[in-house]
């Protein structure tokens, strides 16, 4: 008996010992790996982002009520994130009505879309509940997604959009945005949200303007380089450094954004008539 | 024989609540509701549907695994512990004997799918603040149709069979596929040749369609009710489905010899 007290209390020594020396290993080489990620990429790897994409899909279905366009449908017309992204019925395109107008093929097809929402419609219009509120729902999605794929700019200005455009949350519009920012380092299109809710939430043009050049800045940097850059990013930031110009007064630089944005811009003779208006201005 | 059928049914009733399948199950997806219940989204106590959705997801995955697993045992462990013998021996037909088990399986199911949708609709309701019984009403007799054709499938199929196991992951595997597949068939089918398109469109109609009973995103997202004659259709679909596999299961038990 006593034999095999000893032995018990022997292999609970080993245990301790052991667990000890386990967990200072263990605590080694995560502070080794969490210089190279958070504890999710050391669980998931790769397959994070993966999940992050379907997470961001879910909210765009979640836009749309759960109708949603099946890959075995129209694999060319999946939904984007563009209604979600506060696009127009222009920008987005006639594709996703055109499958919703599409004929069911057979009875099981017509029975079937009785049992799933297989009517277009738009949270953020009310969806079929008639309540615009209803918009943050997508939410949740959109944090997830950003947990789990911080690099993925589009959810932190989709949510950013939506809480501080729709839903009156700017600081929790500015602290989402904050996040992604940190997560990505001088990110044109996050600093170009962040100077839209200085303006439109907390009427702070300086911060805004400042916000806006630091946005031009990191564009000429990151995205001037690459073999597509996001022009249509840099003729919002023109655009909007043009109008806080013009609300500021000074129309010499308002003239110098409205000249860069008429290069850009698909329809410049536009931008030529607010040009000459502002030199108009100028002389009186 | 209504009787008889309900003796049979009460039995099996009784040996599935002794099982602790169910409890575990609803724990577990209660825990999982109530982590999710307890997370903030930017300070917005109203934000309910992804709840609605997961626990939703939830109570199917449970629901399934209660069902296929409890319809996949009782044949084979009466016929191992021998007590199918003094069974047949009282004035009980082999079809009775089958209803039964299928009625006694899909009435638990039935209370558990009732124990579930009270949870849901409870912790829901709390935070919408409003209770619309009907559309769980509906989701939950759909969603217990469904059930009996797959119960009814799965006791077929454990007279087919050898083994409780390799039915249960047959099942349960041809029950998610159909769940997930079934409804795009027919776009599959277009764009294949001849013959696999009129084999898999002739598969598409054959196939009982079991996402019909699948009204998740609609309760999710708060759609309308669905009309009733449509909800009606659906339940005598079920029954057809569910018919076919019950007599199929009584016509391969009749001519099964049982040693």
């Amino acid at each position: 008996m006593r034999r095999s007290i000893s032995i018990i209390i022997l292999l609970l020594v080993c245990c301790f010992c052991l667990a000890l020396r386990i967990g200072q290993s263990l605590d080694n080489s995560s502070q080794a790996k969490a210089r190279e990620g958070n504890l999710m990429e050391l669980l998931l790897g790769d397959s994070r982002r993966l999940i992050g994409d379907y997470l961001f899909t879910k909210a765009d279905v979640y836009f749309h009520s759960g109708f949603y366009v099946s890959q075995f449908e129209h694999p060319e017309h999946q939904e984007g994130s563009g209604h979600m992204a506060g696009e127009t019925e222009e920008e987005h395109g006639e594709h996703e009505h055109e499958t919703e107008a599409s004929k069911p093929r057979d009875w099981v097809e017509a029975f079937g879309r009785k049992f799933y929402p297989s009517t277009h419609t738009h949270l953020d219009e009310g969806g079929p509940g008639k309540n615009a509120e209803d918009v943050g729902e997508i939410l949740p999605w959109l944090k997830m997604s950003a947990e789990l794929d911080p690099t993925r700019i589009e959810t932190y200005t989709v949510a950013a959009y939506w809480l501080g455009l729709r839903l009156h949350k700017p600081k929790e519009a500015e602290q989402f945005l904050r996040e992604g920012l940190r997560a990505n380092p001088g990110n044109p299109s996050i600093l170009f949200e962040l100077s839209r809710l200085a303006i439109n939430n907390d009427k702070d043009v300086v911060r805004g303007r400042n916000l806006l050049e630091l946005a031009l800045r990191r564009w000429n940097e990151q995205e001037a380089t690459k073999k597509e850059p996001n022009t249509f990013l840099l003729e919002e930031i023109y655009a909007h450094l043009a109008e806080v110009e013009v609300a500021t007064g000074d129309y010499t630089k308002a003239i110098q954004h409205f000249t860069e944005l008429k290069k850009l811009s698909p329809h410049p003779e536009m931008i030529e008539k607010q040009i000459l208006e502002l030199q108009q201005k100028q002389k009186t | 024989m209504i009787t008889r059928i309900k003796a049979i049914a009460g039995i099996t009733i009784k040996e599935l609540y002794r099982r602790k399948d169910f409890y575990v199950l609803f724990i577990f997806t209660v825990l999982i509701a109530l982590v999710f219940a307890s997370m903030n989204f930017f300070h917005d106590d109203r934000i309910v549907r992804y709840l609605k959705e997961i626990t939703l997801l939830l109570i199917w995955i449970a629901s399934l695994a209660i069902a296929i697993s409890t319809s996949a045992r009782p044949m084979p462990a009466e016929k191992e512990s021998r007590t199918i013998f003094p069974l047949l021996a009282k004035p009980i037909t082999r079809s009775e004997f089958i209803l039964g088990k299928f009625f006694g399986v899909w009435f638990a199911c039935g209370i558990a799918l009732l124990v579930f949708y009270g949870f849901l609709a409870v912790l829901t309701g709390t935070r919408e603040h409003t209770w619309e019984l009907l559309n769980y009403f509906q989701a939950a007799s759909l969603h217990w149709a469904m059930l009996g054709i797959v119960i009814a499938f799965v006791l077929f199929g454990s007279l087919i069979f050898a083994a409780p196991s390799s039915n249960g992951t047959i099942s349960f595997i041809l029950t998610a596929g159909i769940l997930l597949l079934a409804r795009h068939l027919n776009s599959v089918a277009l764009t294949l040749p001849e013959p696999s398109r009129s084999i898999i469109y002739a598969l598409y109609y054959l196939v009982p369609h079991l996402e019909f009973f699948d009204v998740r995103d609609l309760l999710v997202h708060n759609w309308p009710l669905i009309a009733w004659s449509v909800w009606g259709m659906a339940l005598v679909y079920a029954v057809f489905y569910a018919s076919i596999f019950l007599i199929s299961a009584s016509l391969c038990f009749r001519r099964k010899a049982l040693i």
